[in-house]
């Protein structure tokens, strides 16, 4: 791909990222404790004794935060580990009731994996995973409703998080965002995560640092934390990446320190720098023995698996013909993908492909609909596709008729019917049409036989549109120049 | 390991206990004082043994995923020195 | 005060089914004996009411016919173990305000086998502490104090002095490294500290997870027996709380001895181990032989490193478990700008100097840079010292040593105080068991020339408290030992 290269009048930089990404597991109840994860209640409903931290509560693990997990773990094709361990992280935080997080530290349960991004240019880049560990989420401040005082709600603490640890690899913020598509894709198809990132359920920090071009030292890195959209990933991996130039050419150098991504301005500004940073006196989590898991276990697991936006993308290119721009747009989004597979099915899927990149895509985004809640349905895409291949309907007819399907639902060949809509193929009934356009512009057939042939399209053009546009344009053409050329 | 006045200010830190000024120095004694006792572990090679972390050698057990408690907002806010409009209250945090 | 309260357990269900006192009289008798012992300051909440109320319905369950295994006996709750609607405040300030909305899983036990509950009693602050002195409702005094009070023995001195001044039928405790043991010892009563998930952890306020233990202190071994069986049990709630059956243990109390290898661990016995000690150490094996088991000295050989090793470990895990309280969600709160200042503030004034001693040792260990120096090598230590005993039961059924190297002493000794390191080698014989999660029970043995009670220590394989009962009842029926 084009290689992302700052220049300066001093210079050549690259960027060097890796990612830290927290995603809400989709489970009914918390991770170590009963008490659901339903949002958007009145503030510390859902909670539990444990999730509250009272004293001589304890943490049991939730099945289900497991499964999901290992599902999560298979999905980016990484190591599972059979034995992990969860440990405390200590740290005192108002959102954190029991002043430690129940994370996993020194054994998480997921180990090195890789995922393949797509880049605009066409190619594909590998992406390592370091690892994902499961841990359990904090409770939220509230600010703004009183000058003096933060107020705690505790909903959300004990949800279940996975944490992707990505490997430094990302060297462009076209990567990293290509990144994020692709593992919020990856999320969905697997029903792990719901992958929102302005709802949260999905938080990035990402970790930033340049170095000279053809060099391939680490310099000092500093992280951003949660940065909460991939347009703002980008916006903050390239701005910091040119404060950091600017600070070294200027013979400065770069402190590792937290920062936070402004969108608005789109800087970065410090949280605390590292002296002040947290001694976070990890330890392994005396409440909870080791989690072990079993071959067996695994690999049931491993046999409910789907199949992942790559493995489709490589069949919807070598099965159905597609691009492979088209099946990755396809594949990025589950929803969209199987309802081309089944508007396709029997059909030709290319034709099916482009309807639904153009005039199908369109439409949803015009009338602000999900794929599932489309008038349109795949099986009555396939078979509008399906009247324009066996020629019942010319390419234009079909937009019009598509314009009725998406109001009405209706099923195409009915429309086709009903409004008679059939393009007309027979000889017998275009010619007498020909014979009626050629008999009344004497004048033009004149110019024509003088030399002036590129009014053969004039007489085209006036047959299909005395057909009402039925009248099929191949036989149309061939038929008016046989005539004029007599 | 000796530690001194700097290390007990931030072990009082993370711990969030306050040592007035005019006790460190005793703290710091006193500190030592058990550090080089406990260090008699040193005597002992462990370069082969595998930590003890849990007695009982069993490994996790995995509850169901049902909800089973919450809805007790009551009895989770009546302890509360501060609670307003349903919420823990705290002096404003500043980051 | 009345006779019915010197009764034990096992007498007291006798005579409540045969109908010669009702659970209300009995209840009121302890009441009684309460308000005039207060001078041992054993209680820090009492229930009457609630008590009279338990009470009350034993009796119904008497007359029709529904009382359960300990209707209407009277016990006294260590107030370590949350108990709903019941203040509960781990004798620290911190907590005086905590009324919890839950019951623990072992008190839960006991309410359902019909007990009355006559009040919290009094402990170490977050049970840290060997002497009942780090209280903040102050210190217990021992009942067989003479001219000067002596300490009860700690953590769980307010169960052990109200069992032996029959402020209570019975007592819940808990022993993170001898703190049901030692008091036991020195109030001249029985204790036994169980394998570790034997009793679950749920609703205790725990200090250090991966070795507190409940258990129950009373009279004498039988009443251990019922008690136990009462508390045990698995609990899905703890995740460290085991799966195995919890046997009829008083079946246990009329098993012969003989047969079974006795040893006794040669690093027990110092140089300079007291005389007295030593003798009675000697009588208890030597009733044990002349039942026709065979004694054997056997060696723990990391003995010498438990301490250190526990006072690596406990003070680290309660340093996490204690950070909780931080005046937000429950319990003290003091004054602060920021939060930070709140956070300092309470807990600076909300804990005691021996918490805030451990808190901060604990920090310390568990830092960067002394992590691997201090707490990985402690947990390593801790392997070869489970290692130890693991060993040891492959040569003998049980280990006999005393429980303490010493009797009580008085409140405000010196050199207590002045070194704590002092106080902590009170624990020498104790804190092992606990780091190998192993069951041990302490009985009284015998007095001292100055007329206190030792106390000797048998411990066990895992899950064999019954093997303990088996003991322990046999020494007892040889020591007659007269309790107060
Ligand atoms: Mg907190
Ligand atoms: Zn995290």
């Amino acid at each position: 791909m084009a290689e992302y290269i700052i220049e300066t009048t001093k210079g050549k930089w690259e960027v060097v990222v890796g990612l830290e990404i927290h995603c809400q597991i989709i489970s009914k109840s918390k991770i170590f404790s009963s008490a659901s994860t339903e949002f958007g209640d009145d503030p510390n409903v859902n909670v539990s004794f444990v999730d509250a931290g009272m004293p001589g509560m304890l943490p049991t693990l939730n099945k289900e935060c497991v499964h999901q997990a290992v599902k999560t773990g298979l999905g980016l094709n990484a190591k599972i580990n059979k034995y992990s361990e969860f440990s405390r992280k200590n740290y005192f935080y108002a959102d954190m009731p029991t002043d430690y997080q129940i994370t996993q530290f020194r054994y998480p349960i997921v180990g090195e994996g890789e995922i393949f991004v797509d880049l605009s240019d066409g190619s594909t880049k590998k992406i390592g995973i370091e690892r994902m560990h499961i841990e359990q989420d904090a409770g939220k401040s509230i600010h703004d409703l009183n000058p003096t005082k933060s107020y705690i709600d505790l909903n959300r603490a004990g949800v279940g998080l996975m944490e992707i640890v990505t490997k430094p690899d990302f060297r462009s913020p076209e990567e990293a965002g290509a990144f994020l598509r692709k593992l919020r894709s990856i999320l969905r198809y697997l029903g792990t995560c719901d992958g929102n990132m302005d709802e949260g359920s999905m938080r990035c920090d990402v970790n930033v640092s340049v170095r000279p071009v053809g060099s391939d030292e680490l310099r000092t890195r500093c992280e951003m934390k949660n940065v909460n959209s991939v347009k703002f990933v980008m916006q903050a991996i390239e701005s910091e990446a040119k404060r950091h130039i600017e600070v070294y050419e200027n013979g400065g150098t770069i402190e590792q320190e937290t920062r936070q991504f402004d969108p608005t301005t789109g800087q970065s500004k410090v949280m605390r720098k590292k002296e002040f940073a947290h001694d976070y006196r990890y330890f392994p989590e005396p409440d909870l023995p080791p989690l072990v898991l079993t071959d067996e276990y695994i690999e049931a697991v491993k046999a409910e698996m789907i199949e992942l936006p790559d493995a489709k993308k490589q069949r919807f290119i070598e099965t159905m013909g597609l691009t492979p721009y088209d099946a990755m747009v396809l594949c990025e989004n589950k929803e969209n993908a199987e309802f081309f597979e089944k508007a396709a099915a029997g059909h030709d899927a290319k034709k099916v492909a482009n309807w639904m990149m153009s005039d199908f895509f369109a439409m949803l985004n015009k009338k602000r609909l999900d794929i599932t809640q489309s008038p349109v349905s795949a099986e009555n895409l396939g078979r509008l596709v399906e009247l324009i291949s066996t020629e019942v309907i010319s390419g234009k007819i079909a937009k019009d008729v598509f314009e009725i399907m998406s109001e009405t639902g209706e099923n195409p060949e009915k429309i086709v019917e009903e409004k008679g809509l059939k393009q007309v193929t027979d000889t017998g009934a275009i010619e007498t049409i020909i014979d009626t356009v050629i008999a009344s512009n004497p004048d033009n057939v004149t110019a024509y036989k003088n030399g002036k042939t590129n009014l053969a399209g004039w007489f085209v053009g006036q047959v299909i549109k005395m057909s009402q546009g039925k009248a099929n344009p191949a036989i149309v053409n061939k038929l008016v120049r046989e005539k004029l050329d007599k | 390991m000796a530690i001194d006045n700097l290390t007990v200010k931030r072990i009082a830190f993370l711990s969030r206990l306050k040592i007035e000024d005019e006790k460190i120095e005793a703290t710091k004694e006193e500190f030592n004082k058990i550090l080089n006792w406990i260090e008699e572990l040193n005597e002992i090679d462990t370069n082969s043994v595998e930590p003890l972390i849990s007695v009982n050698d069993a490994t996790l057990r995995m509850r169901e995923d049902v909800v089973t408690s919450g809805n007790c907002l009551k009895d989770i806010l009546k302890n509360a020195p501060s609670a307003e409009y349903d919420y823990f209250a705290v002096p404003k945090v500043v980051e | 005060m009345t006779e019915i309260t010197t009764f034990s357990v096992a007498e007291t269900l006798k005579a409540l089914k045969n109908k010669e006192f009702s659970a209300v009289e009995l209840t009121k008798a302890y009441l009684h004996n309460m308000e005039n012992g207060r001078q041992y300051n054993a209680y820090i909440t009492e229930c009457a009411d609630v008590a009279l109320k338990q009470a009350e319905e034993a009796d119904k369950r008497y007359i029709n016919g529904t009382n359960r295994a300990l209707e209407g006996i009277p016990l006294g709750i260590k107030d370590l173990f949350c108990t709903k609607d019941i203040r509960t405040t781990a004798a620290s300030h911190i907590l005086d305000n905590f009324v919890p909305p839950y019951e623990s899983t072992v008190t839960q036990h006991l309410l359902d086998d019909g007990a009355v509950f006559l009040g919290k009693l009094n402990l170490d602050e977050f049970a840290m502490g060997g002497s009942n002195e780090t209280s903040y409702f102050g210190p217990v005094i021992n009942p067989w104090s003479k001219d000067k009070p002596l300490v009860p023995g700690g953590s769980s001195g307010g169960s052990a002095a109200a069992v032996a001044a029959h402020l209570c039928a019975a007592a819940t405790g808990t022993d993170t490294g001898g703190s049901i043991r030692e008091p036991a010892a020195f109030c001249g009563i029985t204790g036994i500290k169980p394998t570790y998930g034997r009793c679950s952890r749920y609703g205790i306020v725990a200090f250090a997870s991966s070795l507190d233990q409940a258990g129950p202190i009373a009279q004498d071994v039988r009443d251990c027996a019922i008690l136990l069986k009462s508390m045990a049990g698995f609990d899905e709630k703890d995740s460290t709380s085991c799966n195995i059956t919890v046997p009829d243990y008083e079946s246990f109390l009329n098993r012969e001895v003989k047969g079974l290898t006795i040893g006794l661990p040669k690093e027990y016995r110092p140089e300079g181990l007291n005389p007295e000690v030593a003798a009675y150490w000697d009588k208890a094996a030597e009733y044990l032989k002349a039942r026709g088991a065979n004694i054997k000295e056997i060696s723990l050989p990391h003995t010498k490193y438990a301490l250190a090793t526990y006072y690596v470990l406990a003070p680290a895990e309660a340093s996490s478990n204690l950070a909780r309280y931080d005046g937000i969600r429950y319990g003290f709160r003091a004054d602060g700008q920021h939060l930070d200042d709140l956070y300092i503030n309470t807990r600076t004034q909300g804990f005691g100097a021996e918490v805030r001693r451990r808190i901060m040792i604990g920090t310390y260990v568990l830092s960067a840079g002394y992590y691997d120096a201090y707490f990985l090598k402690a947990q390593k230590m801790r392997r070869l010292i489970h290692n130890d005993f693991m060993n040891a039961f492959k040569e003998c059924d049980v280990i006999l040593t005393p429980t303490s190297p010493i009797t009580a002493f008085p409140i405000g000794d010196e050199s207590m105080l002045q070194n704590p390191i002092n106080m902590y080698l009170n624990d020498v014989f104790t804190v092992s068991v606990n780091l190998a999660g192993l069951p041990a029970l302490s009985l009284p043995i015998g007095l001292s020339a100055t007329g206190l009670p030792y106390g000797m220590q048998l411990i066990g394989k895992p899950f064999d408290e019954g093997t303990l009962f088996n003991v322990a009842a046999k020494i007892e029926t040889d020591a007659k030992f007269e309790r107060k």
